[in-house]
């Protein structure tokens, strides 16, 4: 290289302008970095990490100011997935729009079924059978483990250990083997009907699920024995990315990131829907509001939730799955394949679906496995709502990192980001 | 200094394609005991066994583009890679692999080894620097403050060693382990060197030049075809060769535990070959080792790497090497 020209070379226009970008998102947080054309080594080296990213799940792209590998200031940018889908919920039938929610939280697929679901139901008025409501929860539970499998592996693997990824991600599979059964689908399920779900759990699912939960306590039990007393797990997440409870409060934090915080905060619990107030269970919390906090609390809620499956399992009532008001829910297919009504009603259904009363508004959130998630409609009286919007936790939690990364070290991002578990798909909507 | 002998030759010219070997079988290992360790059945389809898996690779290497970033220092971005493996290669010159089966004995043998492996970082710095990328950068420093830290320890561990032997070379440090290995006699040294060897061929825990998630590869983030098949044979070599010397230090290098005691008089020929075997099993092990941790534990943070180097292992290592100095003094003085 011509050291003479060297200005010319490695100052060229583009890099420049992005920079200078990069600079400007900076001052947004009152942080100013001084470009001294002059000399190179005056100035604070700011480094993009994202969207193009192995370790920030997903597109999320994060500004960072450093000073050698310390984070001084961190800047969040977020929104590279945004595909519209509560816009597109404008103009699709309540029935129509529910396999899209699957595609926002696409770990907890379930979750976000039910929680749309329920949200309709609300507004237009749908009781749902007693037997929706606990395959229900046993699919949310299922999908909270998984979700939170997929988090546990991808944050360990983001401290360095490689292999742990490989170890959740084989339960995970046993759950979407059971999911498969469920619904016909193993990843985005769209089980959850408004009115009930889809169908009922076969036997064999039954199974797979009784296996599962048999099995699954002592997977959690081989994992928490291999990083509860792992030093370098433990010191990489001990005191890292402190949240305190008001801050996390203040952010509006749900789920994990504030019961990590020391705030016991669960809507299964504060406002249960579902079946959630007929079974028993903790609200795991922990006070640290660091990463370790956060992990502890994923894992005992796993504990939770296979608790909670075993008492669905036990507490199981017979009867229909989908509510028998042909107005509100699909008929069954006997009666869509042998009476002229039922076909009628299929049809009306699919052509006009489901048609909460005009100026009704309703919201409401349930708890998924990475914090509050809330539905809110608006209806004008037609089988479309008006106006959709989603509350979705990972956007909510994605605030607090900003605040978590000052002042960390590069290595902690990753970590930190993983101790959020944000999903850009439920984040960007 | 012994005159070069055809032995000589013969020794340099088979160490060198076993080390070049090695390399291979290491990434193959790495991938079948990866597998083992994450359920999975690793290579299996190209050879028997999966074994000629690293060809494929190589091969793949060598038929993808060969990128320069466009602003990077385009010379040093060729050389970067050359230096690890060069500095990895010359290690075998006087590693013993059996009784009398060397290529070389000078008597500063240990302190060309301490020299020459630590020349390798320069590789990955240069590396980091030229490939202008902040990513690249930051590993590449890494890479050169974790090799400051861990060369005093591990130059201390090995400078213990040597109160045993008395003598810098290396057939000396090998054969004053005939009956006591250094591990016996000196287990905390032993202990510290097999963690900053870790430390000095950048395998987890002490990876985060590479740092994989943060850094995305770091110092040959930039780098693609065959200098990034540099990198990566240099990193498999350094396994290999840190074995090897792990092996020699503190393990006996090619003796059996006590042999002095109770190996009995055997012909050159049976002797070399029953050296050599230790020797190879002893290093398996050990790459076996390097591996194992690999797979199993997380990554240290750039400052927990800095404590456990400064804060930790110097000053055990300072009195470990004060204490032995001691104890051998009165030994050879007062006792034996």
């Amino acid at each position: 290289m011509d050291t003479k020209h060297i200005k010319n070379d490695v100052d060229p226009k583009f890099l420049k302008k992005h920079q200078e970008s990069l600079y400007d998102a900076l001052e947004d947080k009152h942080t100013t970095v001084e470009i001294l054309d002059e000399d190179p080594l005056n100035t604070k080296m700011v480094l993009n990490m994202g969207p193009q990213h192995p370790a920030t799940h997903g597109v999320l792209r994060l500004i960072l100011q450093l000073n050698g590998e310390l984070i001084e200031k961190a800047k969040l940018d977020i929104g590279y997935l945004h595909r519209g889908i509560e816009k597109i919920a404008e103009n699709k039938t309540y029935q129509e729009f529910m396999p899209y929610t699957d595609r926002t939280d696409y770990l907890s697929p379930y979750s976000n079924n039910v929680a749309f679901c329920t949200a309709v139901e609300k507004i237009a008025n749908v009781e749902v059978p007693e037997r929706a409501h606990y395959i229900r929860m046993i699919g949310s539970e299922l999908s909270r483990i998984s979700s939170h499998l997929l988090w546990l592996g991808t944050m360990v693997q983001d401290t360095g250990a490689v292999s742990f990824f490989l170890w959740t991600f084989r339960e995970r599979e046993k759950i979407y083997d059971i999911f498969d059964h469920i619904g016909g689908h193993r990843f985005t399920i769209s089980h959850a009907r408004i009115g009930g779900v889809a169908n009922d759990l076969t036997d064999d699912a039954l199974a797979m699920i009784k296996d599962f939960v048999n099995e699954f306590p002592q997977e959690l039990k081989d994992f928490h024995g291999l990083l509860d007393r792992n030093r370098i797990f433990f010191d990489r997440n001990r005191g890292v990315g402190v949240l305190p409870t008001e801050r996390a409060l203040e952010i509006g934090a749900t789920g994990p990131t504030l019961r990590g915080s020391g705030y016991a905060y669960d809507i299964r619990d504060f406002e249960p829907y579902a079946r959630y107030d007929e079974v028993e269970f903790e609200i795991p919390t922990r006070l640290e509001g660091d990463n370790l906090a956060r992990y502890y609390v994923r894992m005992e809620e796993m504990h939770e939730s296979i608790r909670i499956i075993r008492q669905c399992l036990d507490k199981l009532p017979k009867g229909p799955v989908r509510t028998d008001n042909a107005k509100q829910a699909y008929p069954s297919k006997d009666e869509v394949y042998y009476s002229m009504e039922g076909m009628i009603h299929d049809f009306m259904m699919t052509d006009t679906g489901i048609c909460p009363p005009e100026g009704s508004e309703s919201f409401h959130s349930i708890e998924a496995p990475k914090g509050e998630l809330g539905y809110f409609i608006q209806s004008n009286g037609t089988g479309h709502p008006w106006r959709l919007g989603i509350k979705s936790p990972s956007y909510a939690n994605l605030q607090a990192l900003e605040d978590m990364l000052d002042g960390e070290m590069v290595a902690d991002t990753v970590i930190m980001i993983g101790g959020v578990d944000p999903v850009m798909g439920d984040s960007d909507k | 200094m012994e005159p070069v002998t055809t032995t000589s030759y013969i020794v340099l010219g088979i160490a060198l394609f076993m080390l070049l070997n090695s390399a291979a079988l290491a990434v193959y290992a790495e991938r079948r005991v990866a597998a083992f360790i994450q359920n999975r059945w690793g290579p299996n389809r190209v050879g028997p066994y999966g074994l000629f898996q690293p060809i494929a690779d190589v091969v793949k290497l060598l038929l993808k583009e060969d990128v320069t970033p466009a602003r990077g220092f385009k010379t040093i971005h060729a050389i970067a890679p050359m230096i690890p493996v060069f500095t990895a290669l010359m290690t075998v010159a006087v590693i013993p692999f059996g009784d009398g089966l060397y290529a070389t004995d000078i008597n500063s043998g240990v302190l060309y080894i301490l020299a020459i492996n630590s020349l390798g970082v320069y590789g990955i710095t240069l590396g980091g620097w030229a490939s202008n990328s902040k990513y690249s950068l930051l590993g590449g420093l890494r890479a050169a403050a974790q090799m400051i830290s861990y060369e005093l320890p591990m130059g201390l561990a090995v400078a213990s060693c040597i109160l045993f032997a008395g003598s810098l070379s290396f057939i000396d440090v090998v054969n004053s382990q005939e009956v006591w290995w250094n591990v016996i006699r000196n287990p905390i040294a032993a202990v510290i060197f097999i963690v900053t060897a870790f430390a000095e061929a950048n395998r987890t825990p002490f990876d985060l030049p590479e740092a994989e998630h943060e850094l995305v590869g770091g110092y040959h983030t930039e780098y693609s075809s065959m200098k990034f098949g540099m990198f990566f044979l240099a990193e498999y070599m350094h396994v290999v060769v840190g074995s090897m010397l792990i092996t020699t230090f503190f393990f006996g290098g090619y003796h059996l535990p006590f042999a002095g005691l109770w190996l009995p008089e055997m012909g050159v020929t049976a002797k070399a070959i029953l050296d050599v075997s230790v020797f190879v099993l002893k290093t398996v092990f050990f790459a076996f080792l390097f591996i194992w941790v690999r797979w199993t534990i997380p990554r240290f943070k750039y400052n927990q790497v800095m404590k456990l180097g400064w804060k930790r292992l110097l000053p055990i290592s300072i009195f470990n090497f004060l204490g032995l100095a001691v104890i051998v003094y009165f030994w050879h003085h007062y006792i034996a």
